[in-house]
């Protein structure tokens, strides 16, 4: 039996007209095609500026693609991100996609176990006490001091945000995750534990879509790479 | 979902002069929708205008009520215009001062929209003012202080709490936030964050400030020269603008 | 000289009769009219006496109280006034009076409906202090929004622990507006309602009067847990031992020793002389 497909890109491009820049247009993404399935995990490759982060953000509708279709399996029918109504990119990323930066976006004045807890509690049916349990029980495994959940993380050092970013992004089962270098500065001990979660999310069903520079977590994790090169400048 | 505001085409006009002009946009229920553009761009003009304190020059503005019947704000009389002002929407201005009444304890400004709706038990309205004053962090026995002797902050605060007592379900805010310093903002955005995710409110929010808008909006109109010149997701519209004027705004922040 | 009946022309008493007809149909709204000049400055009465001039007939018996008193000089200017300018009957005594001008009190003797009661206002709007726009007051009067009023009696409670307004306490007439009673004290409001006798008041400086038509509801604002409460006194009154008027306390020497009184003269003569009988 073959694997449900859960993501389609199809002839996807991206250029960003620089207005202020003498109308400068900037092509970083063109003809893209890729096929995402449940349980595995596809590691983008390539050299910096090849545009693999702009390509996930343009999966997850933080950027607007110029040309194609973003296709997403979304509550067990097909929607098109490219031409999907903001109400609608809406519920698929509450629902469907994650999305794991290298920076946590801190919120002033909220607790970690809480930032780690929201997406849990936006979706709804579970109660504060089992979301900051669920949240504690994600913060320990990735070795974030009690002692800390209840700070705001503003303050943290740049590998306890990551993890407190990452707790975020995992803490809801979704049926795709985007990662962007989730893992960019943690030490071994913290990358083993990701790479340990992320393929728990993936036998639970997960597809996943990332970017790893570590090789070694590259390794790890992947199931299949795609490799992508820099477009020549127009 | 179905949407709980509507409005579609809306104009207003002073003179031969816009101040909005052809805005449309959906507000769906528990949404905080954010319209940012620099000053004299039409945005306080709009939120007035879709609040019913200005009349439109034309297009509509249509409010699904609680009982599930659309209200034409147009077409509503005065007293209909109240009513809903009183028992569904709120209004936080930039100024407490122009929201507060000034000359009455913060008790009895919190406790004046239940008063209004026909709540007569004096120790009732006590209790729900002292747990409102606790939500917003003002201490509640500050409950028979004038609002003249707080803060900047605590008066914003105290507004909040002023409109939200009766629970609206739609919240109009124009720049709350504005004239805090920073670190009283952050006070204030969070609780306005807070409060709009557990009362489920939905509300239109005016601001100057890119970064409240990321804060708080999942949607953001950009406006200049009275016309939405962008509209969608905030993230979208903060990393990903496509217009030369979005463009410049989001250029002009500064980064720390 | 020779003065019109009555002191107004004729227009002007007809003026005011329909703005009068108007304020009893409508009863507590208050109704604008062309207040005119009159021989006494605003803040005298000159509301009351307008009012007063268009309803006097030679055949009516004029009372005029000041605080409750008949022997008081804005009291007795005015009756002497009407007395010149109309010739009509005067008396002191509130059973005899058709007509009954007064400041800041109602007779403690019950009224009856052939009656009249003109109450001097300076301020006819019950909201005034607290919004001080005038079309808004007047668009909050249309929309019966009255939950303003709630909010000064809330502020009474909230600093004195009891609703401390004790004259001119707000009530809402006939269920629909919320009216001024003029300065009486709170002590006079449970006699405005159902009053057999008519009740008219008049505003000079601010050209509004209103009326409460007999056996009208009126009733005193208040919180479910604050009842309205009128004022009471230990002492009774020294003069013809009344426990149930309206006090008056009196200093009555240099070593500030003090007596309380009725402030109804007509009232308190009324009992030491049945004392004596």
């Amino acid at each position: 039996m073959t694997a449900t497909l859960m993501l389609e890109l199809r002839d996807l491009g991206k250029s960003f007209e620089l207005h202020h820049q003498h109308g400068a247009r900037l092509n970083v993404l063109s003809g893209m095609n890729l096929r995402l399935h449940a349980g595995e995990c596809v590691v983008l490759s390539g050299p910096s500026g090849a545009g693999k982060s702009t390509l996930l953000r343009v999966v997850y509708a933080n950027y607007r693609p110029s040309f194609g279709a973003v296709h997403v399996r979304h509550a067990e029918r097909w929607l098109d991100l490219a031409k999907a109504t903001p109400h609608e990119v809406l519920d698929v990323r509450r629902r469907t996609l994650g999305y794991v930066s290298q920076f946590l976006r801190v919120i002033p004045r909220v607790p970690t176990l809480d930032i780690v807890a929201e997406p849990l509690l936006q979706m709804g049916g579970v109660s504060l006490e089992q979301a900051r349990e669920r949240a504690g029980n994600l913060l320990r495994r990735l070795n974030v001091p009690e002692r800390l959940w209840h700070l705001p993380p503003g303050t943290f050092s740049g590998g306890e945000q990551q993890r407190v970013n990452i707790a975020r992004g995992l803490i809801m089962p979704r049926p795709i995750l985007l990662l962007d270098e989730p893992t960019a500065s943690l030490d071994a001990d913290n990358r083993a534990v990701v790479a340990e979660l992320l393929s728990e999310a993936r036998a639970a069903g997960s597809a996943v879509l990332g970017i790893f520079h570590d090789e070694d977590m590259r390794d790890r994790v992947a199931t299949r790479l795609f490799p992508m090169q820099a477009l020549e400048a127009a | 979902m179905s949407a709980l505001l509507q409005v579609r085409g809306l104009s207003r006009h002073y003179g031969h002069r816009i101040g909005c002009e052809d805005v449309s946009f959906d507000l769906h229920p528990g949404e905080l929708l954010c319209i940012v553009g620099e000053s004299g761009s039409g945005k306080s003009t709009l939120l007035n205008t879709v609040a019913a304190q200005l009349a439109p020059t034309s297009g509509s503005v249509r409010y699904c009520q609680k009982n599930g019947s659309w209200l034409d704000i147009g077409m509503l009389n005065e007293a209909d215009r109240r009513r809903l002002a009183r028992e569904e929407w709120g209004f936080v201005t930039q100024n407490p001062r122009d929201g507060l009444r000034l000359n009455v304890s913060a008790g009895a400004n919190v406790a004046e929209r239940l008063m209004a709706l026909g709540m007569r038990n004096y120790s009732q309205l006590r209790g729900i003012a002292r747990n409102w004053l606790e939500r917003v962090e003002i201490d509640p026995s500050r409950i028979d202080d004038p609002p003249t002797a707080f803060s900047g902050g605590m008066q914003q605060r105290l507004q909040i709490a002023r409109t939200l007592v009766t629970q609206p379900r739609l919240v109009f805010m124009d720049e709350p936030t504005a004239g805090l310093d920073v670190s009283v903002q952050a006070r204030i955005l969070d609780l306005l964050r807070r409060l709009v995710n557990e009362l489920g409110l939905a509300a239109v929010m005016v601001t100057h400030d890119l970064a409240v808008a990321r804060l708080l909006a999942a949607r953001t109109m950009v406006m200049q020269g009275g016309r939405v010149v962008e509209t969608g997701l905030t993230d979208q519209i903060l990393d990903d603008p496509q217009h030369p004027y979005t463009q410049l705004l989001v250029s002009s922040v500064l980064t720390t | 000289m020779t003065y019109n009946f009555a002191f107004l022309d004729e227009d002007t008493k007809r003026m005011l009769r329909r703005a009068l007809l108007k304020a009893v149909a409508i009863p507590g709204y208050q109704v604008p009219f062309g207040s005119r000049e009159m021989p006494l400055p605003y803040g005298w009465g000159t509301g009351g006496i307008q009012v007063t001039a268009a309803l006097l007939g030679p055949d009516d018996v004029l009372k005029v109280i000041d605080q409750g008193a008949d022997d008081t000089t804005n009291a007795v200017n005015i009756r002497r006034f009407f007395a010149r300018v109309a010739g009509v009957a005067t008396t002191e005594h509130t059973v005899d009076a058709t007509l009954i001008q007064t400041r800041h009190r109602i007779p403690e003797t019950s009224l009856r409906e052939d009656q009249i009661l003109v109450f001097q206002v300076p301020e006819p709007e019950p909201l005034r202090t607290l919004e001080p726009r005038e079309a808004e007051t007047r668009t909050l009067h249309a929309l019966a929004d009255y939950g303003l009023m709630h909010v000064k009696l809330y502020e009474d409670i909230a600093q004195y622990g009891h609703i401390a307004t004790s004259y001119d306490y707000p009530v809402l007439v006939d269920g629909r507006y919320l009216t001024s009673p003029s300065p009486i004290p709170k002590f006079d409001n449970p006699k405005m309602d159902q009053s057999p006798a008519l009740m008219l008041f008049g505003a000079g400086r601010e050209k509004r009067l209103y009326a409460i038509p007999p056996y009208t509801s009126v009733e005193s604002l208040a919180f479910e847990d604050h009842p309205f409460e009128i004022q009471r006194w230990e002492h009774h009154c020294e003069l013809c031992g009344s426990r149930e008027s309206y006090l008056d306390e009196v200093v009555v020497d240099d070593r500030g020793s003090r007596m309380f009184v009725c402030s109804d003269t007509d009232f308190c003569s009324g009992r030491r002389a049945e004392a004596q009988a």
